[in-house]
């Protein structure tokens, strides 16, 4: 008697990822560490970032001090491991929302075509006329500072803002291979809502380059909040973030504690590294055709 | 046989004597070059106020009088010879050299004097006189004689003569200012000892040697170039050895590198500077309006214990009141420690602060410190004082802003306390009080509130010919002003230059603005 | 064809009026004003009716909608006004520093040319061997690296072990080539390195496309020679979207040339903006972000018009 056919065993995503996908997973990873440790910065961090100590300024990196200090006498490593928290958290946010937002903006542009669409595509273009730092620039010249919940939303927003055009015109392109298709019009035909087929059959075909734009975009909002806290129009003192660490008053410093610059440069490098890697190792396994 | 020994004595004295003489005998040659960290907005002395304006512009100009910059604050004279005042202090009268000439050829005169004048006391319609209100007490401007002007004031003013010194005050030509009197924004015709070669903008500023001025075998430079340049670049600069200086002030961090990097090729001047930092706080908004608010926040501070560390990393450290410390007619060190907020006790002055707010019903205050964006020293008192004021219970919230929404947050009153600044070019209590002064008379008193008495005051030491009574009057109006604490200073800055050893003849003086007419510069190469 | 070339041009108008009305608010919205600025930044008691004199000789107190039209109709001139901070015309400040930025692009340009393609291509041949895997991580590295950090470590590199630093006034290439390069090397380096990654990136994955295509699998069946294939066949093809890359990224160098620099002390256009904005000089602002616009919706524009050009494909849909 012939054995009965074995269903074929299902693929675990996460590990199908890390086998095809090495130079990925170790992006997947790093992250993974940064994040935990931002969000455990509280227990890891072995002094309050902002203590000023006068008595231990500019300090080699040492046993006390594993990366020195700065010209406050503020722990180094503290600073850097709560600098995570700040670009994770505006890398993140601001990559979220604006991918979103253009996400939505790009499916309804493609969706209900016409006027809104050609309205999209026209501010999309002016947007995206701008160099995204000079965009950033403008927009955080003009808001200024907004804090709640001790995290700056107009920095938030200055960041975003160039990301929403981007996705929206790349989500709009995929959204339209799919609005062309038949089924699309048999389902309006049926009498199904927009909200539905936009939701239920336009959507999940653009949730890849979704996904790998996200995480592509949280390198570049990491790079941006560096570069505004550097140019001082992003972070300010005392809270500590990658870019003002390597900012004007460090600057002064830096021929006399180049650890000062050093380490803050290198995490963001890390940060950058391991998104790109883990954005471009995601865009390969989901669909190396993919023109993102 | 007396006479050959006294002749060989004297002989080998002035042997001995001469080698000393030429090691401090000026060199005439080259071309000084050094940074300037902003540039100027347009050429008008009159209209400036940065010291963007007066490193790369001040040597194609001069003024009446000046500062003799060795010994600071003794003034000499620049176009005048000699000066007199008149009994009562209402008549000052000025003998002009002779022989003076513009870039341009043409001659100088006394008239040349009274229509700059003119011109900063009564700008005529689209030109800026910056500091037009100090000059109000001029009542009018004779000219006797083409070597002679006589200035006749409304009433004795403390601050002259030595007002004459101002390095902003440049003497322009009568002649072009009657053509177009917006002449010198574009234009550089002066009469210093250098003339205008060449700007580029965003590069350098050239000045090149005016062989007919009037000091007599000076300027010793054949040139000079301000070239723009900005923080660690000037530095490394100076270390690469392609700039000589720059001259508003570096940091001690940078003194260190370069001493360490260039050892006797490097030479350090230090000096307490006219400028320090102040806590203004807003008193149109609660809880400001409240002095018992604004003097705990004050007594918070620990000022004496912070200057040390704070001038190892920062342009600071001097601690002293309205008035420089070290100035004539500033509070003595016993004087200071009695005004609210300079005691040593600094434990008993932060019960006393807690027990202030306690008292006001703002035990658990948390308020934004709008301050400059800038990383020396702004930025390291900013995380200082809130460091202190975390020490007393209160939230701060640092917010940092370019200098632009940082003017425009003060003057309009959008904010709750800043970190101001109050800077002059020489210590002179009509300037440095201007700050301290009510709102509607002044329009650097950024906490916007009115202080009748202390006007009054001010008015007081203003006319005083007394030094002995001005001093009492300025210690009132210092009391006054700490104890109701509308404007608070914290620390005041100190200044050093470390600038190539072969940069000999100029000397630091307490202010950036002073001494940068670069005549008696020049290079030991 | 034509109508396409002329329908794009014709749609370039609306963006760009788009972006100038954009800017104008924006910067109308900024808190800050030049006058108090100039007049007032040092500390000086400036009494409020000189300020409001020099308000009204600047025209800021003109309504809103006037400033817009006199901004728009300059435009629609080529006139860009005169700068609020210096009173100087715009495109006299703008002409003295575009020699410099354009110079460090095109150094940048080179570099980023001269290592990414032949990177590129051998990660391409070698791909999945360590060669590859190599590249494509000092590639990575790349993109992940600020080039204003960078630019520091260079400096502090070049102090440390050379007591040397590169020259601060800028000398113009045809006057003396030495000194020229001397100075901006350094910063084409920085932003270069970035630059480079994208084209090692874009040569490799095009390139790794067009391998797989029949007709090169036709050519080695042929008996071509491998080294012929590459060079010949694949890359003549591969060419197009790494020629994109370029030319796009050339106009995204401006956004890394604003920091760079800021860096190196550069006196070029990105320093020019980060100062008129911190100066609240609106109408070099203005014009400076509609240069730019301007300039990347040309880049955009011969791209397009290159890619119409090579690929019917694309001509029009």
């Amino acid at each position: 008697m012939a054995a009965a056919p074995r269903a074929p065993k299902r693929r675990h995503p996460i590990l199908h990822f890390a086998r095809t996908q090495p130079l990925g997973a170790l992006g997947a990873v790093v992250v993974l560490v940064m994040a935990v440790s931002a969000l455990g910065a509280d227990l890891i961090a072995p002094y309050d970032p902002e203590a000023i100590d006068f008595a231990s300024m500019l300090g080699a990196p040492s046993l006390d001090h594993l990366l020195g200090t700065d010209a406050f006498g503020r722990d180094v490593l503290s600073r850097v491991i709560y600098g995570a928290r700040t670009a994770l958290a505006i890398g993140f946010i601001s990559s979220f929302l604006g991918s979103t937002l253009g996400a939505l903006i790009g499916i309804a542009a493609a969706y209900f075509r016409g006027g809104f669409d050609l309205a999209v595509q026209g501010v999309t273009d002016i947007l995206l006329s701008f160099p995204i730092i000079i965009l950033a620039l403008v927009v955080v010249a003009v808001l200024g500072k907004g804090m709640a919940f001790g995290v700056d939303w107009y920095l938030i927003a200055a960041i975003g803002v160039p990301i929403v055009p981007n996705v929206a015109r790349v989500v709009r392109s995929a959204a339209l291979a799919i609005r062309d298709m038949p089924y699309i019009d048999a389902a309006r035909a049926a009498g199904f809502s927009s909200a539905r087929i936009i939701f239920r059959h336009m959507a999940p075909n653009v949730v890849a380059p979704y996904l790998i734009m996200i995480t592509a975009f949280i390198a570049q909002a990491i790079l941006l909040e560096a570069s505004l806290s550097f140019l001082g129009l992003g972070v300010v003192e005392p809270t500590p973030s990658w870019g003002l660490m390597l900012s004007g008053h460090a600057a002064d410093f830096y021929h006399e504690a180049p650890w000062m610059i050093v380490f803050p440069g290198l995490a963001i490098s890390l940060a950058v590294f391991s998104f790109n890697l883990l954005g471009d190792s995601l865009r390969d396994w989901l669909d190396p055709r993919l023109k993102v | 046989m007396k006479a050959r020994i006294l002749v060989i004595g004297a002989a080998t004295a002035a042997l001995l004597a001469t080698p000393a003489l030429a090691a401090d005998q000026p060199k005439r040659g080259g071309i000084l070059n050094f940074a300037v960290e902003a540039e100027p907005p347009n050429y008008d002395c009159h209209a400036a106020t940065s010291f963007a304006f007066i490193h790369p512009v001040r040597p194609h100009y001069s003024t009446l009088l000046k500062f003799d910059a060795p010994n600071y604050p003794k003034i000499k004279g620049d176009l005048a010879e000699s000066w007199s005042v008149s009994a009562d202090n209402l008549t000052y009268t000025f003998k002009l050299r002779t022989g003076v000439k513009f870039h341009d050829g043409s001659a100088f005169s006394s008239e040349d004097v009274k229509v700059s004048y003119e011109r900063i006391i009564n700008p005529p319609p689209g030109v800026v006189s910056a500091r037009k209100a100090s000059y109000d007490d001029i009542a009018s401007i004779d000219t006797p004689d083409a070597q002679t002007v006589v200035f006749h004031l409304k009433a004795p003013n403390a601050a002259m003569p030595a007002q004459f010194a101002s390095p902003w005050d440049c003497i322009y030509s009568a002649a072009k200012l009657k053509m177009d009197p917006k002449f010198p924004e574009k234009n550089v015709l002066g009469t210093g000892p250098f003339k205008f070669k060449d700007y580029v903008k965003g590069g350098y500023w050239e000045g090149v040697r005016f062989d007919g001025y009037f000091e007599k075998g000076k300027p010793y430079l054949d040139g000079y170039k301000a070239i723009f340049i900005k923080g660690a670049a000037a530095i490394n600069a100076i270390q690469g050895g392609q700039i000589a200086a720059e001259f508003r002030g570096q940091s001690p961090s940078d003194r260190d590198q370069l001493v360490k990097a260039l050892g006797p090729k490097i030479k350090v001047e230090e000096s307490p500077w006219i400028c320090n930092l102040v806590v203004a706080f807003n008193a149109e908004k609660k809880p400001f309006d409240d002095p018992r608010v604004r003097r705990a926040l004050s007594l918070a501070i620990d000022r004496w214990g912070g200057s040390a560390p704070l001038s190892k990393i920062a342009i600071v450290g001097p601690v002293g009141g309205l008035l420089r410390p070290g100035y004539s007619l500033a509070a003595s060190q016993a004087e200071l420690e009695k005004m609210p907020g300079f005691s040593h006790d600094i434990k008993a002055s932060r019960e006393e602060a807690k027990k202030l707010l306690k008292e006001a019903g703002v035990s658990n205050l948390k308020f934004k410190l709008t301050n400059r964006n800038v990383p020396n020293p702004y930025t390291p008192v900013g995380v200082y004082l809130i460091d202190q004021w975390r020490q007393i219970g209160v939230q701060v919230e640092h917010e940092q802003l370019e200098t632009s929404p940082y003017i425009a947050a003060l003057s309009s009153g959008n904010y709750q306390a800043g970190l101001d600044f109050n800077c002059d070019y020489m210590d002179e209590p009509n300037l440095q009080l201007i700050k301290y002064i009510s709102a509607d008379k002044s329009s650097i008193n950024y906490g916007h509130y009115n202080d009748r008495v202390l006007d009054d005051l001010y008015e007081k030491q203003k006319r005083s010919t007394d030094p002995v009574q001005r001093a009492k009057l300025l210690r009132e109006f210092e009391t006054r002003a700490l104890t109701e604490a509308y404007t608070v200073p914290t620390i005041w800055w100190h200044r050093i230059i470390a600038h190539s050893a072969a940069l000999k003849g100029w000397s630091i003086t307490p202010s950036h603005y002073l001494g940068q007419d670069l005549t008696d510069v020049w290079l030991d190469q | 064809m034509l109508a396409y070339v002329v329908h794009r041009l014709l749609l370039m108008i609306p963006t760009l009026l788009g972006v100038a009305v954009l800017v104008f608010l924006l910067l109308r919205v900024m808190p800050g004003d030049v006058v108090e600025l100039k007049l007032k930044a040092d500390g000086a008691d400036v009494s409020a009716e000189t300020l409001k004199a020099e308000r009204q000789r600047l025209g800021l107190d003109k309504p809103m909608a006037s400033q817009l039209a006199d901004w728009l109709t300059g435009l629609a001139t080529l006139d860009f006004g005169t700068s609020m901070w210096t009173e100087d015309r715009v495109s006299h400040e703008v002409a003295i520093r575009l020699q410099l930025s354009i110079e460090v692009a095109i150094l940048a340009a080179l570099v980023a040319v001269a290592i990414g393609i032949p990177f590129g291509i051998l990660a391409a041949l070698y791909r999945n061997t360590w060669i590859d895997q190599a590249i494509r991580i000092v590639a990575f590295a790349g993109l992940a690296t600020p080039s204003f950090w960078l630019g520091m470590l260079v400096i502090l590199g070049l102090l440390a072990l050379f007591e040397w630093s590169p020259p601060v006034t800028f000398t113009p290439f045809f006057q003396d080539p030495v000194a020229n390069l001397m100075q901006l090397i350094w910063p084409a380096l920085a932003v270069g390195y970035r630059y480079s990654a994208m084209v090692t990136r874009m040569t490799r994955s095009t390139l790794l496309e067009v391998l797989q295509e029949d007709y090169i699998r036709t050519a080695r069946a042929k008996g071509v020679s491998e080294r012929m294939v590459v060079l010949r066949h694949a890359m003549r093809n591969a060419m197009l979207p790494v020629i994109t890359v370029v030319g796009l990224e050339f106009a995204f160098l401006i956004g890394g040339l604003v920091v760079t620099e800021q860096v190196f002390n550069l006196n070029g256009i990105g320093k020019l903006f980060v100062d008129a904005t911190l100066h609240a000089d609106y109408t070099m602002v203005q014009a400076l972000v509609m240069l730019v616009a301007g300039f990347f919706i040309l880049v955009n524009f011969c791209v397009d018009m290159l890619y119409a050009v090579l690929d019917p494909r694309v001509r029009y849909r």
